[in-house]
C-alpha cells in the first residue's frame, strides 16, 4: 500500500488524455437527461404555472378549465402531496406555495400528452392573487431590516487597535451583481416507476443523495424506495446542487400519480426566472495600512442578497468571510456577514460559493487605494502576501504560502510584466482616446467542504472474471472531467490500461450517502474512495500473484495490465490471467472504497477552525483596451499561472482553468442581472430572462493571447496522486480583467487618484469610469483620505 | 398535402401531419436526433445548429450552418439536413470532430454538436483560403460567434478549429457540393393549428397575401422563431417568402443598386463583396453568422424594432423600399416606411420586394454599434454615417439612428446643422452635442437613457477622430 499522494511509475495519471466522452460529445451520442424521453412510451411533459407578482397570497386556484385543455392528464397540487410539501432541506421552499415568493415562483404544475399541451393547460389555470408589499433590492431588504439564517462575525486580533494610530485609512461601499448559471443544459428530470415498483429518477442534479432525498420525503417514501441517476450534465457550476430537487420531485410525483413516465424540462426562460443564481453582494468596509502599505485593519460588513428562501446562502456566506482575506495578512479583522432576505430567485451555490464574492471585496479594495498609497497595484498585492507560518483570520495555518510568491515571480516573468507596463504607459501617453490597462491578481481558495461531514466519498468498483474494470463512484460528470480522472485514478491503483476501465453513470443504487459534486472536491474524495477500492482489490491479487511468482506480496508490481515481481518485468504475467486464475481461487475482485479527508475542524458559530484540507494558488496578468468614445474594450492579453498540485490530468485542468477564467471574467465585465425594480405591473419581474439580453462571453471575449500554465513541482501530501482541486479557484483570476479595466479607465485622468468601477464593468460601466477619471483631469486633485 | 420528405443525414425521412408552428429542433429531436440541443430557443446559442444544402448560385450547393429551433419545420419540405450524427460516429470520426474531442474543445458536451456543425460550415466552405481572417488554414473564427460554450473559455475550440485542414479527395460532402441542392417546392399545409404555404412564385405569393392580409410572412424566420418559441405566437396563416427568385435579385444600376428582400444576409455579403462598404462594415456585427445565414434584410426591416441594425445602416445610405401587392410596385424612401413602435408603411396584401441604396456612395461612412458583448449581441445604440464632403466642407450627411427612439429614425437636425459648414473639430463637436439630443432614447436592462444620449454624441466625435486623416487625402 502506497501513501495517498505518491504515483507508481507508469500509471495512467498525469496522462494528457481528452475526456472519457469527447468522442460521443462531438457526434451528438452523448446522452442527456431530456434525450431520454424519446425512449418512453407514453411519456408526460411537465409545465409550470408561474405567479405574476414578486409577492402575493394565493387566494383561489381553480384547475378546472386546464382540465378542459386537449391533452392535458392531470394538474399537480399542493392537495396531490403525499408526503411533505417541501422541496428544500432547510423546511422553507414549499414545492406548491400557498404564498408567492417571487415573480415567477410556480404555483401548481400541469402535465400533458404534449409540452404544448401542458403549456396550454397552465396558461388555462385560474389563479387568484392578493398583492403583497415586496423587496427586490438588497437595498430595501436592509432598511426593511429583512434578514434571514444565522448572522455570522469573522474576528481576529483587535479591531479598534488595527485603526489606533494607522498611518491610512479607507472606507467605502461596493456593491456587486450576480451571475447566472447558464449551464447550456436547462434543469431536467424523467421519472417513472420501474418494473420493481421503485421510484427511478433521471435527474441533471449535482447532489443525487440530496434529489433522492427531497423526492422520497415529498413522495412520503423511505429513501430506498427511491433511486436516482445522472448521466452526465450539460454543465452545472452549482446551480444543479439544491435546485434540481424540486423539479425531480415534481416529475416522480406526477408519474407516481399517473402510472406514466414525466419529464420535466425547463426552458431557457423557466430556468433563468425559476432558479438561484450566484448571491449579488454589498459590501460596507473600513481599512488601514501602515506607512509601507502593509495591511492592519479591515473592518466590513457583507450583505448578500439570498432571494426568497435560506437554501445554500449561510455556507456561501461562510466562504465569503474565509476569503475576505485572500491572500493576504491582515492581523486585526472583523467582518460582518448577513443574509437579506428577497422576494427574488434563491440564490445559491455557484462556482467559488461565495469566495469570489469574499475575495472581490479585498481586491477591490486594494485597487482602489493603491494609487492613494502611492503604490502600484501590483506592489501592494505583493507586500501583502501571506508568509509561511502566518495564519489566516479564521486560525487556519496557511499551508504553503510561499508558493504565492514562487508563482507571482515566474508569472512576472513569463508574463513580460515589467516590460509591458513600461508599453502600455507609453501607448497611454500616445493616444489620448484608447488606453490600455495591465494588472496582475493573486487567488488563493481554501478546499473542502466548510460543512465538515461531505468530506467523505463512497466508490464500488468491479473486477470481472475477464479483467475489465467497472466502476462508480458518487460524483457527477458536468463537463469537469471528474469521470476521466477517475478512470485514470482506477487504471492507475489497479495498474492497468486506461481503456480497460469503464465508468457506469452516477446512481444512488450503487453508492449511497453521497456529497455534492462541488466545493471542487469531486476528485480529492472520490479518487480517495476508488484508489481504496482499488487497493483493496490489489492487495488480494497480490497474495495470488505472489504465489504463482514466488515473491512476497509487497514485491508484486502491477502496471499496464502486467503483474510482475519487483525488478524483473520480463516475468511478469497478464493481469488478465490473473483475474482469471484469482476467480478459481474464490477471490472476491469487487469492492466498496471509502475516504474521509483527515484533519477538518470548523466551529461555524465562532467562525473558527481549520475548515481546509489545503489552499489551491494561482495568479492572472490580464491586459485590455478601452476606447474612450464608448467604454467599449476588448482583452488583449492573459497571462495565468495556476497550482493544481502534480496534475492527474493535465488537458482536463488546462480546460478548467481558461474556462473558469473565462467565466469569471464574464461574471465580472459582461453578465449583468437586470430586475424590474420599478413599482410597476412587473416589480421583481427578471428582466434579463433570455440568452437574448442576458450575455455569455462568446468568442469575441476571449482574450486575444491566452497563454495558460500550471505551476511545476508542486505535489499536495495528502491528497490522491498528489494533485489539487481545480474546478473554482481558477474563476477568480478573472478579478485580474476588472482590475486591468480599472488601470485603463483611470489612464484617461491624472494619477494619484482612487478609481472607482461598478460591478458588472460592462461598457457603460468603464465608460462612466473614465469619463469620472476625465472630469478629474480637469479638476484640482482631490485630498487623498 | 397530408406528407412531405426532409432529406436526414442522407437519409430521406418522411413528415407526416405536421403542425405550422413546429420546428426542425423538436422534430429531428422527437425522431431520435437528440445530438441536436435546444439551449435558448432563440438563435442564440447555437447548440441546435444543422448544415442545410443551399444553391451555391453556380450549379451546386453550399453547406450552410443554421439555428435548427428557428426554423420551422414546413419550411423544411423537400430540403437536405445534416446533423452532428451525419457528420460522424464515435467509431469513425469526422475531421472537425476529431480535432474538437482530442484537443479538450468538449466539456459538458452539451453545445458541442453545434460547435461541430459550424465548424463543418467553415471546413466546407468553398472560398476558404489559407491565410484569410487571419487564420492558417482561412478559418474565420466568427463563424462561431453564435455558438456559446459555458465551458471551455474557446481556445481548445479555436485551436481545432485553426487545425483543419482541406476536405480530402473523396469526402463525401465536398463532393457533394458539386451536385445541386434541393429547391423548396411549393407548399400548402392546413390544420386545425393553422396554414402554412410556400408559393411558387410571386404573383402567388401575392394572391395569397391578398385574401390572407394577416398573414404572417416567413422569410428567414429568425424573428419569427423567437416569437413562436418564447412568446408562443401562433399565426393562422404563414406564407414563406424567401425561396421567390422575385425576391432574390441583385442588380447594380448607373444610380442605384436594387437588393432582393429575399436574399439572406450572408448570401448579400458575398455577393456585395465589399462594393458598399458601409454594409461590409455592418454585416460582421449583425448577430451571427447562423442567424446571417438565415435572416433577410426585408426581414429585418418588416419587423421595424427599433433596434434592429439594418435601419441605421440603410438609413445613412438613403435607401429607400420597392413594396409589391397584387395591385404593383411603389417605392417608399425607408426614412418615411417606419410609423411607429414596429409599424411599417407595409399595406394590407403588401409584402418588401427589394431594397434600393442610391449611386454614387458617399465616400465617408461608418457604422456603429454599442453593446454589452462585442459580437452577436443586441444593440443599446447603433449608428450608421455616410458622408460627402465638398473641399474642406460637408457637402451631404445621412445619419440614421436604432435604439434611440420608438423607431428608427435619422438625425435629420444634427445633418442639417453640419450641411454647408466646416469639417473640423470645432463643429463637429457642436454637431455633437446636437445629436446628442436626437432621438428619446430610455433606460432599459441594456442601457441607460443617459448612456444611450452620450453615445450618440461621442459617435460623431470618434466618426471623426477614426476618419480625419482619410479626409485630408
Amino acid at each position: 500500500m502506497t501513501s495517498l499522494h505518491e504515483r507508481p511509475h507508469n500509471g495512467a495519471v498525469g496522462d494528457a488524455i481528452p475526456h472519457e466522452s469527447a468522442s460521443l460529445h462531438v457526434t451528438g451520442h452523448a446522452l442527456y437527461t431530456d434525450d431520454l424521453g424519446v425512449r418512453l412510451a407514453g411519456l408526460l411533459h411537465a409545465w409550470p404555472v408561474q405567479a405574476p407578482h414578486a409577492h402575493a397570497r394565493v387566494t383561489r386556484l381553480d384547475v378546472s378549465q386546464a382540465l378542459n385543455v386537449r391533452g392535458v392528464v392531470r394538474v399537480l397540487t399542493a392537495a396531490d402531496v403525499p408526503g411533505a410539501n417541501d422541496a428544500g432541506v432547510k423546511g422553507d421552499e414549499p414545492l406548491f406555495p400557498t404564498e408567492v415568493m417571487y415573480h415567477g415562483h410556480p404555483v401548481a404544475w400541469v402535465l400533458g400528452d404534449s409540452a404544448d399541451a401542458a403549456r396550454r393547460g397552465a396558461q388555462a389555470v385560474e389563479v387568484g392573487y392578493e398583492v403583497l408589499p415586496s423587496l427586490v433590492t438588497v437595498q430595501e431588504a436592509i432598511a426593511a431590516e429583512s434578514f434571514q439564517g444565522a448572522q455570522s462575525t469573522l474576528r481576529r486580533g483587535d479591531i479598534t487597535l488595527g485603526f489606533e494610530g494607522a498611518a491610512h485609512t479607507f472606507e467605502g461601499e461596493f456593491e456587486m451583481g450576480g451571475q447566472e448559471h447558464f449551464y447550456l443544459e436547462t434543469n431536467a428530470a424523467l421519472a417513472y416507476v420501474d418494473e420493481g415498483g421503485q421510484v427511478f429518477i433521471q435527474s441533471s442534479t449535482q447532489h443525487p443523495s440530496e434529489t433522492q432525498e427531497i423526492a422520497a420525503h415529498v413522495l412520503g417514501l423511505d429513501s430506498a424506495q427511491v433511486t436516482v441517476q445522472c448521466l452526465r450534465m450539460g454543465g452545472g457550476f452549482g446551480g444543479k446542487e439544491m435546485q434540481p430537487h424540486g423539479y425531480a420531485a415534481i416529475a416522480a410525483l406526477g408519474s407516481v400519480l399517473t402510472g406514466r413516465p414525466v419529464r420535466l424540462r425547463l426552458n431557457r426562460t423557466q430556468d433563468m426566472t425559476l432558479t438561484g443564481k450566484r448571491h449579488p453582494f454589498h459590501a460596507q468596509w473600513k481599512v488601514a495600512f501602515d506607512d509601507n502599505g502593509k495591511l492592519r485593519a479591515l473592518q466590513a460588513t457583507l450583505t448578500s442578497d439570498g432571494g426568497w428562501s435560506l437554501d445554500l446562502s449561510e455556507p456561501v456566506m461562510a466562504r465569503a468571510l474565509c476569503h475576505i482575506d485572500n491572500a493576504y495578512f491582515i492581523p486585526h479583522v472583523e467582518v460582518r456577514g448577513r443574509i437579506a432576505r428577497t422576494n427574488k430567485t434563491s440564490q445559491t451555490a455557484f462556482r467559488g460559493f461565495g469566495g469570489p464574492q469574499g475575495m472581490l471585496v479585498i481586491e477591490d479594495i486594494l485597487g482602489r487605494c493603491a494609487p492613494l498609497l502611492g503604490l502600484p497595484a501590483h506592489e501592494l498585492r505583493r507586500r501583502n502576501f501571506y508568509r509561511p507560518g502566518e495564519a489566516t483570520p479564521y486560525g487556519q495555518p496557511v499551508r504553503h504560502a510561499e508558493r504565492l510568491e514562487d508563482l507571482w515571480g515566474q508569472l512576472l516573468v513569463s508574463g513580460d510584466f515589467a516590460a509591458r507596463t513600461a508599453e502600455v504607459e507609453a501607448f497611454n501617453a500616445a493616444h489620448p482616446h484608447t488606453k490600455r490597462g495591465l494588472a496582475i491578481t493573486p487567488v488563493k481558495f481554501g478546499i473542502s467542504f466548510n460543512f465538515t461531514a461531505y468530506n467523505q466519498a463512497g466508490a464500488l468498483v468491479h473486477v470481472y472474471k475477464d479483467g475489465s474494470v467497472l466502476i462508480n463512484h458518487g460524483g457527477t460528470e458536468m463537463g469537469q472531467g471528474l469521470h476521466t480522472k477517475m478512470i485514470q485514478v482506477a487504471a492507475t491503483a489497479l495498474g492497468v490500461p486506461v481503456g480497460w476501465v469503464r465508468l457506469a453513470p452516477t446512481r444512488t443504487d450503487k453508492v449511497p450517502n453521497t456529497s455534492a459534486t462541488a466545493a471542487s472536491s469531486g476528485a480529492d474524495l472520490n479518487g480517495g474512495a476508488i484508489k481504496d477500492a482499488c487497493e483493496q482489490i490489489q492487495a488480494r491479487l497480490a497474495a495470488v500473484a505472489a504465489g504463482a511468482l514466488g515473491v512476497h506480496p509487497g514485491d508484486v508490481r502491477f502496471e499496464e495490465g502486467l503483474v510482475y515481481p519487483l525488478g524483473h518485468p520480463d516475468k511478469g504475467i497478464d493481469f488478465k490471467q490473473l483475474v482469471h486464475d484469482a476467480y478459481h481461487l474464490r477471490t472476491q475482485l469487487w469492492a466498496a472504497g471509502y475516504y474521509r479527508t483527515p484533519g477538518l475542524h470548523w466551529d461555524r458559530v465562532a467562525m473558527h477552525g481549520e475548515p481546509f484540507k489545503y489552499f489551491a494558488y494561482g495568479a492572472a496578468i490580464a491586459e485590455v483596451e478601452v476606447d474612450g468614445f464608448s467604454g467599449l474594450y476588448r482583452t488583449r492579453r492573459v497571462d495565468i499561472l495556476q497550482d493544481v498540485g502534480d496534475s492527474l490530468s493535465p488537458l482536463i485542468d488546462i480546460g478548467q482553468v481558461e474556462g473558469g477564467f473565462v467565466q469569471g471574467a464574464g461574471w465580472l465585465t459582461l453578465e449583468e442581472l437586470r430586475w424590474d425594480e420599478s413599482d410597476g405591473p412587473n416589480r421583481g419581474r427578471l428582466n434579463t430572462q433570455a440568452a437574448s439580453t442576458y450575455k455569455l462571453p462568446s468568442f469575441s471575449e476571449m482574450p486575444e493571447v491566452f497563454n495558460v500554465a500550471l505551476l511545476e513541482r508542486a505535489t499536495e501530501t495528502g491528497v490522491v496522486y498528489g494533485s489539487k482541486a481545480v474546478g473554482e479557484p481558477p474563476l477568480m483570476l478573472g478579478i485580474s480583467v476588472r482590475e486591468a479595466l480599472r488601470q485603463a479607465a483611470a489612464a484617461f485622468g491624472p494619477g494619484g487618484r482612487t478609481q472607482e468601477l461598478a460591478s458588472p464593468a460592462t461598457p457603460e460601466a468603464v465608460f462612466w469610469a473614465l469619463e469620472a477619471a476625465r472630469r478629474a483631469q480637469t479638476e484640482p486633485v482631490a485630498a487623498d483620505d | 398535402m397530408d406528407s412531405f420528405t426532409v432529406t436526414v443525414n442522407g437519409e430521406p425521412r418522411t413528415v407526416h401531419g405536421a403542425r405550422p408552428h413546429e420546428t426542425l429542433l423538436g422534430w429531428l429531436r422527437d425522431g431520435g436526433l437528440t445530438g441536436c440541443k435546444e439551449g435558448c430557443a432563440e438563435g442564440e446559442c447555437g447548440a441546435c445548429a444543422v448544415l442545410v444544402s443551399r444553391p451555391d448560385g453556380q450549379g451546386g450547393t453550399r453547406l450552410e450552418s443554421v439555428n435548427a429551433c428557428l426554423l420551422l419545420l414546413p419550411a423544411m419540405n423537400g430540403q437536405e439536413v445534416i446533423t452532428a450524427e451525419g457528420l460522424g460516429s464515435p467509431t469513425d470520426l469526422h475531421p472537425v470532430q476529431r480535432e474538437l474531442a482530442v484537443r479538450g474543445g468538449s466539456q459538458c458536451g452539451y453545445c458541442t454538436p453545434g460547435f461541430v456543425v459550424s465548424m463543418a460550415a467553415e471546413y466546407y466552405r468553398p472560398e476558404r483560403r489559407d491565410g484569410e481572417h487571419h487564420a492558417p488554414n482561412g478559418f474565420d473564427i466568427h463563424a462561431l460567434s453564435g455558438n456559446l460554450c459555458r465551458c471551455t473559455g474557446y481556445r481548445p475550440i479555436q485551436d481545432a478549429a485553426y487545425a483543419l485542414d482541406t476536405p480530402p479527395q473523396g469526402d463525401p460532402l465536398a463532393t457533394r457540393r458539386s451536385r445541386p441542392a434541393p429547391t423548396p417546392p411549393p407548399t400548402r399545409l392546413s390544420g386545425p393549428d393553422g396554414a402554412f404555404y410556400r408559393p411558387a412564385d410571386l404573383a402567388q405569393a401575392l394572391d395569397l397575401l391578398a385574401e390572407h392580409p394577416d398573414a404572417k410572412l416567413l422569410a428567414g424566420g429568425t424573428d419569427w422563431g423567437v416569437e413562436v418559441n418564447l412568446r408562443h405566437a401562433r399565426a393562422d396563416v404563414t406564407i414563406a417568402v424567401d425561396g421567390l427568385d422575385e425576391l432574390r435579385e441583385l442588380e447594380w444600376h448607373s444610380d442605384h443598386v436594387r437588393l432582393g428582400a429575399g436574399l439572406n444576409l450572408s448570401e448579400l455579403e458575398r455577393r456585395l463583396d465589399g462594393r458598399i462598404p458601409l454594409m461590409a462594415e455592418w454585416f460582421p456585427q449583425f448577430a451571427s453568422r447562423l442567424i446571417r445565414n438565415s435572416a433577410t434584410l426585408g426581414g429585418n426591416l418588416g419587423t421595424a424594432s427599433p433596434i434592429g441594425d439594418s435601419p441605421p445602416t440603410l438609413l445613412a445610405l438613403d435607401a429607400s423600399l420597392v413594396l409589391a401587392s397584387r395591385t404593383g410596385e411603389r417605392e417608399v424612401p425607408l426614412a418615411d416606411f417606419f410609423r411607429g413602435y414596429r409599424q411599417t408603411d407595409l399595406g394590407g396584401g403588401e409584402l418588401i420586394r427589394a431594397i434600393k441604396v442610391p449611386l454614387p456612395l458617399a465616400p465617408l461612412t461608418g457604422f456603429y454599434k454599442y453593446a454589452k458583448r462585442r459580437f452577436d449581441d443586441i444593440s443599446s445604440v447603433a449608428v450608421g454615417i455616410a458622408l460627402e464632403l465638398d473641399g474642406d466642407r460637408v457637402r451631404r450627411v445621412r445619419i440614421g439612428l436604432g435604439g434611440v427612439a420608438a423607431t428608427p429614425l435619422r438625425a435629420v437636425e444634427t445633418e442639417q446643422a453640419l450641411v454647408g459648414q466646416p469639417w473640423t473639430e470645432t463643429t463637429v463637436r457642436e454637431a455633437a452635442r446636437l445629436l446628442r439630443r436626437e432621438g428619446t432614447p430610455l433606460s432599459d436592462h441594456r442601457a441607460s437613457a443617459e448612456y444611450r444620449a452620450a453615445m450618440l454624441e461621442q459617435t460623431l466625435l470618434k466618426f471623426f477622430h477614426e476618419r480625419r486623416d482619410v479626409a485630408r487625402v
